[in-house]
C-alpha cells in the first residue's frame, strides 16, 4: 500500500462489488492508467492525487484505488474537494460523482464550483439511473423513463449537463463513454492537467438497471473527427445541444471547451507562505480598539 | 460604586450602533467597564433602534432597567421607553424630531445648516451634548472620534459635536476613574481573535445573524491575521469545505445560527464518522425557523448536543463573557484537533453582538492541547486502532501511504466495511476518544462559581446570562454556578460546585429550561425555573424581580 509503485499496485485490496458488465470498471481502469501515466510523464507523484467520492455505485471507486481519498456523502463531494484544493494547491483533486448524486442532490455545488473555477476535476458517472438505490430516475433519465419510483414514466425532460456547465462558467468540458476506453483515459489526463474546473460527463453503462449500450454504440461519434477547436463558447454550446438526452440524434464525445481563467483560492497562496504570529497579530489588532 | 446607564435611540439606518459604541468608547476612555446592549429589528431602514450603554467601576455583563441619561433622536425613543425614564433621567433630544420630551433640546437642524455639515453628522451633535451634560471634557470626545471617524470627516464631526456641546449645560458629572481604559469589543470579534489565537488557518461561513459579523470581522482583517476567509453558496457547502480543508491540514472554523446549523448537520455527522476536526461558532436566536432574526435566545442547547445521526463525541463550550470567549474559542479549536471531533462554541445574540470591555490579560492561560501527528515509523493507517482512540493524523502528500477518510463504517486503513466486528471495533475506538475528552474537560475550569460559595440557594445559568445572574444573585446572597463546558458534561465539577445547595434555580433565555433538562439527565436536581423567551436578555433588575418571586 505504498505509493510510487507501478500501476498494478494502484488497485486496492478492497473487494469489488460492482455488477458484471458495469461501466464503472472502465472508469476505474482508465483512471488508474491515467494516474500512472501522469506520474510517469508529468512527474506528478501518486501521493499528490486525492480522490473524493460521492455516494452511489460510482463512489466505490475511491475504495478500489490505492490513492488518497475522502469517501464523502451523497451530493457533497464537490465542496469538500474544493476545500482540499484550497488548503493545498499542490494536490490534484478528482471527484467521482453520480448523476443522482451531483445533478439532483448536489446540483448547486456543481454550478458554484464551475462558477468559481475551483481547481478540481469532476468525473460524473452518468448511468442515468440511481444504481445503488436500485433503479429510480435521475435528472438525466430520458423523457418517459419508467423507474421504480415512477412506474408510469417520467413527464419531466432531462437536463443537459454540458450546456449547464458551459453557461455556469466551467473552463474544461468534455464527454466520454465507458465503451470507448482510450479516449476516456486521454480525457482524464487532459482534465486533470487542466488548471481550473474540469468537468467530465461520462455515459456510463449500468448493466443492471439501464443498459443503453446498443443505443450509445449507434449514436456516439468523436467531436475531434470534425476537426473543430475547443476555444469557441458558441460552438461548444451548439455541440452540447446536439443531443438532448432523449432523442435518437448523434451524441458527440470528446472535449468541447477549454479556457484558461484564474482559479479559485489563488489569492490565498500568499497567506500559506506567511509566517504567522498568532498572539502578536491579536494584540496588534486590539491596539486599534483602544 | 459608580454605575451609569445611557440609552441612545432613533431610526434604523441612523448609526445608532456606532453612536452607542462611541458612548462606550467615551466611558472606556474614562476607565470604566462597559456593556452595550443593541436592540434592532430585522430591517435596514426605518423602525426603531436603540443601544443601552452601561458603565461601571466593576466588570459587568448586563443592562439595567432605567437610564441616567437618555439621548432621543426620535419620538419613539420617548414613547416606547417610558419605563426607562426616571424623574431624574437627563433627557437630551433633537429639537424637531422629538416633540414632547422635556429635558434638553438640541437644534440639530440648525447646527448642521450653519456648519454646512452632512446629515451623517447628526449623532455627533447629540454626542457633544451628552459629554457637555455629563461634564466630560471635549478632549475625550476628540480622542474617541480621532480613533473611529475617518480622517476626512473628523473635522466636521468635531465642529458639530462642539456646537451640540454648546447647546447644553453640565447637569451631572461622570468622573474619570484614572485608570487605563480597556477596549470594547463584541463577542463575534473576540471569537474571531480567539480562533486565530488557537491557530486558525481558514474560516468558512454563510451569513446569518447573529454571527455574520464574525464572518465580516475575519474577512476584514484577513490580511493582518493571515486567515483565508471563504463565503460559499450555502451552509452545506460551508461544512463540507471545512472538512476538505481539515483533511488537507488546515485548521478550520465556521459560524452560523440555528437554521444554517440545520443544513450543516449532515456534514457534522460526516465529521463524526470520518474523524475530521471542525469548530463551529453557533449563535442562537429565537426559533423555531426564521424566528426573530435579530433578537436573542438560548433555545438550541439540546439541538447542539444531539445534532447529526449516529453516535460520536463532540465538545461544546458556552462562554459567558469575552475573556472566556477568547480562551475557549482557541481551546475549542485545539480540542477538536486533539480528538478529531467537532467542537461547538455555543453563543447567542446577546454575547455575539453585545459590546463588552475586553481584558485579554484576564483571559488566563489559553487551553492548548496537542494534535497527534503520524510519526512516520509504520505505514500510515488513517484509523489506526489505539488505546486512546486517537489515530494520528497525516496529510497528503506527506503521508507515505494513502490517507483514506471515509463516511462509511471503515477499517483501520479507511476502506469501507460491513464486517460486524469491524463496525463495533471502530465505534468503540471513536467512543474511547470521549473518555480522554472527558478527563481533559474535568481538569479544565469547566464549571464556574460566583457569589456566596456555601449559600443554600444556587442560581444556575449558562452562556451570556452570567453577568445578569452574578449581579442579581448578590441581592439574595445566593451562589451562582455555571457550566462553561456543556459537552462532555463536567459532572464531577458540578457535583462539588453545587454541594450543600438545597435549592437550585435555573435562569435561562428559553421556554423549557434546557440547562435544567441537561442537569436532570445527569442526575442533578433543579427546583425552579426563571425563564425568559421574548427575544430579550434579562436585565439585572428584571432578573432580580423574577428571582424574588421564585425565592419568595
Ligand atoms: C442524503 C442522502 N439521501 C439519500 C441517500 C441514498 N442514496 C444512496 S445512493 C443514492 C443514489 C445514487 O444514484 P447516483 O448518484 O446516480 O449513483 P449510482 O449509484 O447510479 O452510481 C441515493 C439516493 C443517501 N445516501 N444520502
Ligand atoms: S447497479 Fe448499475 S451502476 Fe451499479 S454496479 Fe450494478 S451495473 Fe454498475
Ligand atoms: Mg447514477
Amino acid at each position: 500500500m505504498i505509493h510510487g509503485k507501478p500501476a498494478g499496485d494502484l488497485i486496492s485490496p478492497a473487494e469489488n462489488t460492482w455488477c458484471p458488465g458495469c461501466g464503472n470498471f472502465s472508469i476505474e481502469h482508465m483512471m488508474k492508467s491515467a494516474l500512472a501515466e501522469l506520474s510517469e510523464s508529468e512527474g506528478i507523484g501518486l501521493e499528490k492525487f486525492v480522490l473524493v467520492g460521492g455516494i452511489g455505485c460510482h463512489g466505490k471507486l475511491v475504495d478500489y484505488l490505492n490513492v488518497n481519498s475522502y469517501y464523502a456523502i451523497h451530493g457533497r463531494a464537490i465542496p469538500l474537494a474544493t476545500g482540499i484544493a484550497v488548503a493545498n494547491p499542490d494536490l490534484r483533486v478528482i471527484c467521482f460523482v453520480g448523476d443522482g448524486d451531483t445533478y439532483a442532490e448536489g446540483l448547486g455545488h456543481l454550478i458554484f464550483a464551475a462558477k468559481r473555477n475551483a481547481d478540481i476535476t469532476v468525473i460524473v458517472h452518468d448511468n442515468r439511473v440511481y444504481g445503488l438505490t436500485t433503479g429510480q430516475y435521475t435528472p438525466t433519465s430520458p423523457y418517459g423513463f419508467k423507474g421504480r419510483s415512477t412506474p408510469g414514466g417520467i413527464t419531466e425532460r432531462p437536463i443537459n449537463p454540458l450546456e449547464l456547465m458551459l453557461v455556469s462558467g466551467a473552463t474544461f468540458i468534455s464527454r466520454g463513454y465507458t465503451k470507448r476506453l482510450k479516449p476516456l483515459k486521454e480525457t482524464f489526463k487532459e482534465a486533470i492537467l487542466h488548471k481550473g474546473f474540469s468537468f467530465v460527463e461520462i455515459l456510463q453503462i449500468c448493466a443492471t438497471y439501464f443498459n443503453r449500450t446498443d443505443c450509445y454504440n449507434e449514436q456516439v461519434y468523436a467531436v475531434a473527427d470534425e476537426g473543430l477547436g475547443t476555444a469557441s463558447f458558441d460552438q461548444a454550446l451548439a455541440k452540447s445541444r446536439e443531443w438532448d438526452y432523449t432523442s435518437k440524434t448523434r451524441i458527440p464525445l470528446g472535449t468541447f471547451y477549454r479556457r484558461e481563467m484564474p482559479v479559485f483560492g489563488e489569492k490565498f497562496q500568499e497567506f500559506s507562505r506567511r509566517e504567522k504570529r498568532r498572539e502578536e497579530a491579536v494584540r496588534d489588532l486590539l491596539e486599534g480598539y483602544r | 460604586m459608580r454605575d451609569y446607564s445611557v440609552m441612545i435611540g432613533g431610526k434604523a439606518g441612523e448609526g445608532i450602533n456606532t453612536a452607542g459604541l462611541a458612548i462606550a468608547g467615551i466611558f472606556t476612555h474614562l476607565g470604566y467597564h462597559v456593556y452595550m446592549y443593541f436592540d434592532y429589528p430585522s430591517l435596514i431602514r426605518g423602525g426603531h433602534n436603540f443601544a443601552v450603554v452601561r458603565a461601571a467601576e466593576q466588570k459587568i455583563g448586563a443592562h439595567r432597567d432605567t437610564d441616567d441619561i437618555l439621548l432621543a433622536l426620535d419620538q419613539n425613543c420617548i414613547d416606547r421607553h417610558t419605563g426607562r425614564i426616571r424623574d431624574d433621567t437627563v433627557i437630551i433630544h433633537d429639537t424637531y424630531r422629538v416633540v414632547s420630551a422635556g429635558g434638553h433640546p438640541v437644534d440639530v437642524n440648525r447646527i448642521l445648516d450653519e456648519e454646512n455639515a452632512p446629515a451623517i453628522t447628526r449623532n455627533s451633535a447629540i454626542l457633544g451634548a451628552f459629554c457637555s451634560a455629563a461634564g466630560i471634557g471635549r478632549d475625550v470626545l476628540e480622542d474617541v472620534f480621532g480613533k473611529t471617524v475617518p480622517e476626512k470627516y473628523l473635522d466636521v464631526n468635531l465642529r458639530v459635536a462642539g456646537r451640540g456641546g454648546d447647546a447644553v449645560d453640565e447637569v451631572m458629572r461622570i468622573e474619570a476613574l484614572n485608570r487605563p481604559g480597556l477596549p470594547v469589543l463584541t463577542g463575534n470579534e473576540v471569537a474571531g481573535l480567539g480562533l486565530v489565537r488557537g491557530g486558525l488557518d481558514t474560516f468558512v461561513a454563510y451569513p446569518m445573524t447573529p454571527t455574520s459579523n464574525l464572518l465580516h470581522f475575519l474577512a476584514g482583517h484577513a490580511d493582518d491575521l493571515g486567515v483565508k476567509v471563504i463565503h460559499p453558496e450555502n451552509e452545506i457547502a460551508v461544512m463540507l469545505m471545512a472538512l476538505g480543508l481539515a483533511y488537507a491540514g488546515d485548521r478550520t472554523a465556521v459560524c452560523t445560527s440555528g437554521g444554517g446549523f440545520c443544513l450543516m448537520t449532515e456534514g457534522l455527522s460526516l465529521a463524526g464518522m470520518s474523524e475530521t476536526p471542525v469548530t463551529i461558532v453557533l449563535g442562537q436566536r429565537p426559533g423555531p425557523s426564521t424566528g426573530v432574526p435579530t433578537y436573542t435566545a438560548q433555545g438550541d442547547l439540546h439541538f447542539a448536543l444531539n445534532a447529526g445521526q449516529g453516535e460520536f463525541p463532540r465538545f461544546i463550550v458556552a462562554p459567558g463573557d469575552l475573556e472566556e470567549m477568547y480562551a475557549w474559542s482557541a481551546g475549542a479549536l485545539s480540542l477538536s484537533w486533539k480528538y478529531q471531533i467537532p467542537s461547538i462554541v455555543l453563543v447567542d445574540k446577546t454575547l455575539a453582538e453585545g459590546g463588552y470591555t475586553f481584558d485579554i490579560d484576564a483571559a488566563g492561560p489559553i487551553p492548548q492541547y496537542e494534535t497527534q501527528l503520524w510519526d512516520g515509523t509504520e505505514p500510515y493507517r488513517r484509523y489506526r486502532d489505539t488505546e486512546s482512540g486517537i489515530s494520528p493524523l497525516a496529510f497528503p502528500p506527506g503521508s507515505g501511504a494513502p490517507v483514506k477518510a471515509n463516511s462509511y463504517a471503515h477499517d483501520e486503513v479507511g476502506f469501507t466495511t460491513e464486517d460486524a466486528e469491524g463496525i463495533a471495533g471502530m465505534q468503540e475506538k471513536v467512543l474511547r476518544k470521549a473518555e480522554g475528552l472527558r478527563r481533559d474537560v474535568e481538569s479544565a475550569r469547566a464549571v464556574e462559581m460566583a457569589g456566596k460559595p456555601d449559600a443554600g440557594t444556587a442560581i444556575v445559568c449558562w452562556g451570556s446570562q452570567k453577568g445578569a445572574c452574578i449581579e442579581a444573585a448578590e441581592r439574595f446572597d445566593a451562589r451562582v454556578v455555571r457550566p462553561i463546558i456543556l459537552a462532555p458534561f463536567p459532572a464531577e465539577q458540578w457535583r462539588s460546585a453545587t454541594a450543600g445547595a438545597d435549592r437550585v434555580i435555573a435562569v435561562e433565555n428559553n421556554a423549557t429550561g434546557q440547562l435544567a433538562r441537561l442537569l436532570r439527565q445527569h442526575g442533578f436536581p433543579v427546583d425552579d425555573l426563571a425563564l425568559k423567551y421574548d427575544g430579550r436578555p434579562f436585565s439585572v433588575d428584571e432578573l432580580a424581580g423574577r428571582l424574588a418571586e421564585v425565592i419568595g
